[in-house]
């Protein structure tokens, strides 16, 4: 990831709200009945963290540990595992290409440079100066058939070619 | 059928009949369907009976290593006072392999009756459906006819008025290919980093949780209703070749072909045709130079040993190279193998979960040295350099990860060796630029 990702609005400030309050929590402590242990469910809460923030910070995994019993540090052991859980603020949008060989065969350089000029990221993992996208590249959709797959935050789009890029991003503001 | 294309006549369609056809993902355009009866039979039958039906039938796990699906079974203790676990592997990433996520997507409830069957046959109350972090649609469909399926009594505490529990959880994953790894599984869904542990214990006496678990793949349990219904002699007569393959596979054909999809067909069917026939063969002018059969992680086969295989475990094996997951990687004349090998080590070094040197070491430096000579920059002892570091990266770490990683390399090298030369000794431009 290139320091340009990094800055921009979303900048981690000093002071962490809480994400486990409310209805986060509550449906979070729902989850708890599902598995004989707390841990287990620490990939659902850090999704309920990125899902309310759009990535996941230090003081969140702190809050993260507090609510399971874990310490900071397990919390982001686990994280840093997984590359969906995002360390570092991105763009309102994160578009994930597929480069991986089936789709690399098809043609999804040709579609991730052109997602890298519309959304005027510029480079891989970089947000677009108007903060509404960062481009990364992912191994593998699971959509080979349906080359190149392109995921935009939780959307699948599949079968995208270049020239379907910029009316693809126009329906994400 | 080779969804999103319409069947073919020589495709036979169990699984996959139902793709594309959206009410068939309700309860209720389930039941219209002949769902749920296998459910119902198996509640009614002992599981020791559910075990031999699925023994008899000859069905082998579809994720990729192939092992009888009833043998596995059996081997869950019984009456040992412990919660027993079934989990259903959906982390569908082997590059080239799509497959699981049709069978969600268009076929939701084959996969909780599957589970559910399942569950019942091992004597487990819960079953966790570990799905991909990147599935959103499947996982959406997925909590919709779960929430239906316990609406229905289908699952829950009393599941079809059996006096049986059976729950089912979706988990979602976060990234990771080794999830798809077993116990890489299991750790993942106890909160943990997701890496691979050392077998023994075998999941079946320690897994999840550290209690008796069995991992099933998507489309080994999407399997399992169609049995129940039609028999294992049904199943087991469903053969073109090889008697230890039985039933019908998805084949996901993918890459430099005219219709990629799922194509569903009896286990023993020619892979020539398969190719040319039913995905639509080559694009125009173009001509099949490769195929990686089994998903990415195994030997790449010639056009010749292709075109000779027949589909099935033994005899994609008898070609050099292995069924896996069945996600064909088809390559034509255009491709560059060099290329495809270097990107194919690149996915694996970013998914090495680093626990072993030889792989996280190995995955790092193979992929390092193909970049370098895609750049015009390798040196003559590179391919022997590139072996070397395959043969310490094969059978040597507690997952086959970094086999995975090898065998293209190996093969790559063995198969194709003129086009590693080629960027050797500059009589090829290179492909990729600056460092």
């Amino acid at each position: 990831m290139s320091a340009a990702g990094h800055a921009g609005a979303h900048a981690a400030s000093g002071v962490h709200e809480p994400v486990f309050v409310a209805a986060v929590l509550a449906k979070l402590e729902a989850l708890f009945p599902k598995y004989p242990t707390k841990q287990a469910c620490l990939l659902p809460a850090l999704w309920m963290v990125q899902e309310a923030r759009g990535w996941i910070s230090p003081q969140a995994m702190a809050e993260v540990g507090e609510v399971l019993g874990l310490t900071p540090a397990y919390v982001r052991g686990v994280v840093s595992f997984y590359t969906m859980y995002y360390q570092h603020p991105m763009g309102r949008h994160v578009v994930q290409v597929c480069t991986t060989s089936p789709c690399h065969l098809c043609g999804s350089s040709d579609v991730l440079k052109a997602l890298l000029e519309a959304t005027q990221c510029g480079e891989l993992g970089a947000t677009s100066p108007d903060g509404r996208f960062t481009v990364i590249e992912v191994e593998c959709l699971g959509a080979c058939g349906f080359a190149t797959p392109v995921m935009i935050g939780n959307d699948f789009h599949d079968s995208v070619a270049p020239d379907r890029v910029p009316e693809l991003l126009r329906g994400y503001a | 059928m080779g969804y999103p294309h319409p069947s073919h006549p020589r495709e036979t369609v169990v699984l996959s009949r139902h793709f594309g056809d959206a009410p068939a993902r309700t309860y209720a355009g389930w039941i219209e369907r002949g769902g749920y009866v296998a459910l119902r039979k198996a509640l009614g039958m002992t599981p020791d009976a559910i075990i031999e039906e699925l023994k008899a039938s000859g069905l082998r796990g579809r994720g990729g290593a192939g092992f009888p699906t009833g043998l596995k079974w059996s081997f869950m203790p019984k009456n040992d006072g412990k919660p027993h676990y079934l989990v259903c592997n959906a982390d569908e990433s082997e590059p080239g392999t799509f497959k699981d996520r049709e069978i969600m997507r268009w076929t939701p409830h084959a996969l909780i009756e599957g589970c559910a069957i399942g569950a019942y046959a091992i004597g487990a109350e819960t079953c966790y459906i570990y799905i991909r972090g990147e599935f959103t649609e499947p996982l959406r469909i997925m909590t919709a006819a779960v929430e239906e399926a316990y609406a229905a009594g289908a699952l829950g505490a009393n599941a079809f008025g059996s006096g049986k529990r059976i729950d089912i959880i979706l988990h979602r994953g976060a990234g990771a290919y080794i999830c798809g790894e077993e116990t890489a599984l299991m750790n993942s869904l106890e909160g943990k980093r997701g890496n691979p542990r050392i077998k023994p214990p075998f999941p079946a006496q320690a897994g999840l949780f550290g209690m008796p678990t069995t991992i099933n793949n998507v489309e080994t349990l999407a399997a399992v209703p169609h049995i129940l219904n039609q028999g294992c002699e049904w199943y087991k007569g469903l053969c073109l070749s090889n008697p230890k393959s039985t039933g019908t596979k998805l084949f996901s054909v993918c890459g430099q072909i005219q219709k990629p999809g799922n194509y569903e067909v009896t286990m023993g069917f020619p892979m020539k045709d398969l190719i040319h026939d039913l995905a639509g063969g080559m694009r125009p002018g173009r001509t099949l130079k490769a195929v990686i059969p089994g998903g990415s992680s195994v030997p790449i086969m010639t056009r010749d040993e292709a075109e000779g295989a027949l589909c099935d475990y033994e005899g994609i094996i008898e070609k050099g190279s292995m069924l896996g997951s069945a996600g064909f990687i088809v390559l034509d004349d255009s491709a560059d193998v060099v290329y495809e090998v270097y990107r194919l080590a690149k996915f694996y070094a970013h998914e090495s979960c680093a626990q072993c040197t030889q792989c996280r070491e190995g995955t790092a430096w193979t992929t390092k040295i193909l970049e370098r000579i895609l750049r015009g920059e390798g040196q003559t002892e590179d391919l022997g350099l590139l072996l070397d570091l395959s043969e310490n990266m094969t059978g040597k770490t507690i997952c086959v990860l970094s086999d995975s990683c090898a065998a293209p390399i190996v093969s790559g090298i063995a198969k194709f060796r003129g086009e590693f030369d080629a960027y050797l000794s500059g009589a090829r431009q290179p492909t990729l630029v600056g460092a």
